[in-house]
């Protein structure tokens, strides 16, 4: 196989644009910028769910040649702040049993996973959000801010589990502020601004 | 069976009732008088010049008056529904949205009824016809309203958890159903209600009305059973046409959720 796992053409919608990017299978890429700059909506496009223009392509298949929500279940967007439907954590997580096994990876409790989603910390959502989008096991993770609220121990837990999901295969795209998370774990970098992306040095 | 034709006398005596509640108001400075007086007033020349209307169409027995008169009830009906939402769709999609929902609903129970259960000669015939549709477009109107409220609500309030899902791989249904079928549920709920209470808590409409015009007490009861089971009947395709238009109206065909199509007011 070759070409990129995932590319970004001519993107243009409410962020600007055009933006263009490549992800390659297996990498994780850190995309930086000014807050307000529109790094969640640019991820909400590349995920197709805000209205945009421009090419998406996964391992060559254009978003064009598979409904929607095919497309969004293997280029899965996961927020900074993740909205819950249902009233308990398990009701989100499907398998139950791979969720089970990364609880105690992100340092959360088996009791958690009962637990009503109001009762969980901001952290403990993050990471149960993290849980619920992994678990899908989609191609490529668009992660928005993962890692915000969470104290540095934690974080590099989450950081070990990127490192995981990478040698896996899956593609990542994230989101941060933290310039020394961003060191840790960028295999390549963008920096964004109102007319595109560029790539800048490690 | 003989109907009572009431005299101008004796509705006389009763709006003195009106009078009276005018006058407590106007001692008591309610200031509810006004707004009283004149309600009593519009009830009094609307239901007499819709009597004069309806006389006509049942002597003409023109199968497009009929027609016509429905459309004219079910464009106020939409129109009374477009106009009291917490959160409307601007331009001509609100009231396309109700229009279909009530319009389209009332009229499939109304011939279903005539064709089957009524069977007047003609099937389309105004005294049967009218009386009906009217009934059915009252209650419809009122599932689609609770329906579209409950929905928009939703989908207005709880955007994050609906785009979780639609995140997640799910499709607009999917992660739009627990706001659809709250919306489907709230509308259904008074009709419910209005079932079980039948009879026991209260007569309903229908039936008052036929027994005081000198119906058979079983035969008034048979009548209203009908009425109720095209009412319920009604109601639930109001509310689920409404809720469906809804859906497709507010996400599109990459399967967004487009809550951008929905303003608060």
């Amino acid at each position: 196989m070759s070409g990129p796992l995932l590319a970004v053409n001519g993107l243009r919608g409410l962020a600007g644009g055009p933006f263009a990017l490549t992800l390659a299978r297996g990498e994780c890429v850190v995309i930086s910028g000014a807050s307000g700059i529109g790094k969640s909506l640019l991820l909400r496009m590349i995920a197709d769910l805000d209205p945009n223009e421009g090419q998406l392509s996964l391992d060559g298949v254009s978003r064009e040649a598979m409904p929607a929500p095919h497309w969004r279940r293997q280029v899965m967007y996961n927020p900074a702040e993740p909205g819950w439907w249902a009233e308990r954590v398990s009701a989100h997580m499907a398998p139950r049993e791979a969720a089970l096994a990364l609880l105690p990876r992100l340092g959360l409790a088996e009791a958690l996973l009962e637990a009503p989603v109001t009762q969980l910390s901001t952290g403990e959502r993050q990471r149960m959000a993290l849980i619920r989008a992994i678990i899908r096991q989609p191609r490529v993770l668009l992660l928005d801010e993962p890692a915000s609220a969470l104290d540095e121990a934690t974080a590099l837990k989450m950081e070990a589990l990127f490192a995981e999901l990478t040698a896996s295969g899956m593609g990542l795209l994230v989101v941060t502020h933290n310039e020394a998370q961003a060191g840790r774990i960028a295999h390549r970098r963008y920096e964004m601004s109102n007319t595109g992306l560029c790539e800048r040095p490690l | 069976m003989k109907p009572i034709d009431l005299t101008p006398a004796s509705l006389a005596i009763t709006s003195g009732l009106i009078l009276i509640c005018a006058l407590l108001s106007l001692l008591l400075s309610l200031r509810v008088h006004r707004a009283l007086l004149i309600a009593a007033l519009r009830m009094v020349v609307q239901l007499m010049l819709v009597g004069f209307v309806l006389r006509l169409l049942f002597e003409r027995s023109n199968p497009w008056l009929t027609l016509l008169a429905a459309l004219v009830m079910a464009s106020a009906a939409s129109y009374e529904v477009g106009a009291r939402q917490d959160y409307r769709m601007p331009g001509p999609w609100q009231y396309l949205t109700t229009g279909s929902a009530i319009g389209i609903s009332s009229m499939i129970i109304a011939v279903l009824a005539l064709t089957t259960a009524l069977r007047p000669t003609p099937w389309y015939a105004a005294r049967e016809a009218l009386p009906l549709i009217g009934i059915l477009l009252g209650n419809v109107m009122n599932a689609v309203s609770l329906a579209l409220n409950s929905f928009y609500g939703t989908v207005g309030r709880e955007r994050a958890s609906i785009e979780a899902r639609l995140a997640l791989g799910e499709g607009r249904f999917v992660a739009l159903h627990a706001a659809s079928s709250r919306a489907i549920r709230t509308a259904l709920i008074p009709t419910i209600n209005v079932m079980s209470a039948a009879g026991i808590i209260t007569l309903p409409g229908i039936m008052t009305g036929q027994l005081l015009a000198g119906m058979d007490p079983i035969s008034a009861a048979k009548y209203q059973i009908l009425l109720m089971f095209l009412i319920v009947g009604g109601n639930c395709l109001g509310a689920f046409t409404a809720v469906y238009a809804a859906i497709f109206r507010l996400t599109d065909q990459r399967e967004r959720l487009r809550a951008d199509r929905l303003k608060s007011r």
